[in-house]
């Protein structure tokens, strides 16, 4: 009999406790898998990229989740470390799809990695939203289940080219007479840019007099500034992710490097004026969001409101800038939750087809895909430093500042 | 191929470019000549391949990093990084070093590789993966129209370089420890025979090692950069200069740490900045084939 009451009670107990669960979170949840960089060579960009897809998902959370069919969902992602390493991160794909029975991927760092993993998506028809991997190879090869919300590498420093050229003619020179100089990381994302600087060059008729791959393990890059010095450039174009950026500005600043224009990716996620101050006025960066943009949507306001939100979260970047590679992983969280709605359905064909006709306003800029999956609906831009200050100065239509030139 | 002859043609159009490339050589090499004099030092003293020694010298750079964002001067992070990492060095010798010293080759080199991925990981965890660098502020000389710069900061790296060598020399000449590091070195069961401590000789051997690392480290962070996961660049040419120049040879180890650095310069303006590291490793194979053909009639037993 004492058993009994004992049983009783325990199921009670259990039955409460399942209630009060069920009271506490109303919402159901949306399971995402994300192999990313938290280790390795590109670890920190892969970090940057993983705060943004938190801070989305709480932000989501905060406003009543995703509604799907009356129900609300909260997102939760699974995330494995691929160690920078492409093999690695296909085989966590495979991990995510076969064994967690993810049905959506968010992408992970890098156009090599999402090269890497793209293939394993595409053969279990999981839709994957990225939105760190940019390079044109990606979206060549007819692939339906990958959606980026980003622009395509080639147009990285692209426009510094036509900036150039715009300079050298308002200084009574052709456009052909512009000498490129070329230092660029031997991996598919920095040769997307050099491709496109390289077409760019060419169809203006310029003359590419240095053209040099990076190792990876650079921490020296002497020899290049050397050539620099001696064969005086008008544009000296460099693209090494975040240790590219940092070997550049500090040995320009040691060895006086005089180049009119120097364009360089990745200034924020380096941090470089928060190293080297003054070394780096002057310098182009190209972006692919700045917070001053005048971009807006209902969940995460303007562009500016998403940076003071996202310092708030993340105390650690109070003194720094908001790397693009977050605002852009928020993006691509935003771009499912959206999706998500659309369809209206946990079907993941359904939210396939939802994404490819994707076509919404966010913080970040207009994202519609094309048919390969590439957002085509935003620009890349370029920004400046001045006086430890990034400022947009191209393309011209979002241009707040002018452009400081030639750089002294 | 053009573009490596329109190299080669720079080097002669312009001849001071020579002494810039050398002398941008020289400055790199100056500190791999210590992390390969510390290498050179466990290896020779206790026959352990230290795959690690990259990430001791990355784990320098970070003491000295950290020691910065702190509000210390910059320069008072080469000592306070030989200290701190000397501990490290020691900690490490007492869980992981000593327990494979009279074990074969793959067990030492197995373990020290497990080191350097751990401190690797470690530093990932505590630093970020960020590539960090601290800016001494201090000027750069030019001579020659500008074509040839030497920063402040950097001459002052390699006289520190230069400082530490030479005491580390002069400890090892005239200090009893220091005599009995290279009696343990010259046969370590006579030295134990002769009363020499060993087990504290090679503890206080790979300490010192690691503190030479942490100290180099703490220059290359003031001189170039650093990230957690950049230690193996450092290991792969101390590795190199150690098996060109050979144990015990100390000349042979600034030569080769020297010569290496200059080569590189030159290889990175001939070739192109991407087989910078490729000449380091091709220069091994060069010398390990050499090393054979020199040794093909002085055959010995593996230990």
């Amino acid at each position: 009999m004492k058993k009994l009451t004992l049983l009783t009670g325990l199921i009670a107990g259990v039955a409460m406790l399942f209630s009060q669960a069920g009271i506490a979170a109303s919402c159901g949840e949306i399971t995402i898998g994300s192999a990313i960089s938290l280790t390795g060579k590109y670890a920190t960009n892969g970090v940057h990229a993983q705060k943004g897809y938190e801070y989305a998902i709480s932000k989501i959370a905060e406003n009543g989740g995703v509604k799907v069919g009356g129900k609300c969902y909260n997102f939760k992602v699974i995330y494995y470390d691929d160690e920078s390493k492409g093999d690695r991160g296909a085989t966590l794909a495979e991990r995510l799809i076969s064994q967690d029975n993810v049905q959506y991927m968010l992408g992970p760092y890098s156009s090599g990695m999402t090269k890497a993993i793209a293939p394993v998506t595409e053969k279990y028809k999981i839709p994957m939203v990225e939105a760190e991997g940019a390079s044109r190879s990606l979206f060549n090869k007819g692939y339906k289940y990958i959606f980026a919300v980003l622009s395509t590498s080639e147009q990285y420093l692209a426009s510094a080219v036509t900036l150039a050229a715009e300079k050298a003619e308002e200084n009574g020179k052709p456009a052909s007479s512009v000498k490129v100089a070329i230092a660029v990381e031997n991996d598919p994302f920095s040769l997307d840019i050099r491709a496109g600087v390289s077409e760019d060059a060419a169809r203006l008729g310029m003359k590419v007099i240095i053209d040099e791959k990076l190792p990876r393990d650079l921490s020296d890059m002497s020899a290049i500034l050397t050539k620099v010095k001696l064969l005086k450039p008008d544009l000296l174009i460099i693209s090494g992710h975040s240790k590219g950026a940092v070997t550049a500005v500090r040995q320009i600043g040691e060895k006086n490097i005089k180049v009119p224009m120097i364009a360089i990716t990745h200034c924020e996620s380096a941090d470089v004026v928060g190293k080297f101050g003054a070394t780096a006025n002057d310098i182009l960066c190209s972006t692919q969001w700045s917070e001053t943009l005048s971009y807006e949507d209902p969940l995460f306001g303007t562009a500016a409101e998403y940076e003071t939100g996202f310092k708030s979260a993340y105390p650690e970047y109070k003194s720094k800038k908001v790397p693009y590679q977050t605002a852009q992983a928020t993006a691509a969280v935003y771009v499912f939750k959206d999706a998500f709605e659309r369809a209206n359905s946990l079907d993941k064909e359904k939210v396939r087809d939802a994404l490819s006709a994707t076509d919404m306003k966010t913080f970040y800029g207009d994202i519609r895909f094309s048919a390969a999956g590439n957002n085509v609906a935003k620009p890349m831009v370029l920004r400046q430093i001045q006086d430890g200050k990034f400022n947009v100065v191209a393309p011209s239509a979002f241009a707040s500042h002018k452009l400081n030139w030639p750089r002294q | 191929m053009d573009i490596i002859l329109g190299n080669i043609d720079l080097l002669f159009e312009f001849p001071i470019v020579n002494l810039k490339i050398i002398l941008d050589g020289v400055m790199i090499g100056a500190l791999f000549v210590l992390v390969a004099y510390g290498l050179a030092l466990v290896w020779g003293v206790m026959n352990v391949k230290n795959l690690a020694q990259g990430d001791l010298v990355i784990s320098g750079g970070y003491v000295s990093w950290w020691l910065v964002q702190q509000g210390f001067p910059a320069l008072l992070g080469v000592p306070v990084a030989f200290i701190v990492m000397w501990g490290i060095g020691w900690v490490a010798y007492k869980l992981v070093i000593s327990r494979v010293i009279e074990r074969d080759l793959f067990t030492s080199l197995l373990a020290t590789f497990g080191l350097a991925i751990m401190m690797a990981q470690i530093l990932n965890l505590l630093f970020g993966s960020d590539t960090q660098s601290v800016d001494l502020g201090y000027d750069t000389l030019y001579f020659a129209d500008g074509l040839i710069d030497v920063p402040i900061a950097k001459l002052i790296g390699v006289l520190m370089a230069a400082v530490l060598a030479t005491g580390v020399i002069i400890f090892m000449k005239i200090s009893r420890m220091g005599q009995a590091i290279r009696a343990t070195a010259q046969d370590a069961r006579a030295a134990r025979v002769m009363g020499i401590d060993t087990e504290k000789v090679y503890a206080f051997t790979f300490s010192l090692n690691s503190g030479i690392c942490g100290a180099a480290g703490a220059i290359i962070v003031m001189v170039w950069l650093i990230q957690p996961f950049y230690g193996i660049a450092y290991a792969i040419r101390a590795f190199v200069i150690v098996t060109a120049a050979g144990l015990g040879n100390l000349p042979g180890v600034i030569a080769a740490g020297l010569g290496i650095g200059a080569l590189e310069q030159y290889g990175s303006h001939i070739f192109g900045i991407g087989y910078q590291q490729a000449i380091a490793v091709l220069l091994l194979l060069i010398v390990l084939i050499i090393r054979l053909i020199q040794q093909r009639r002085n055959r010995q037993v593996l230990k």
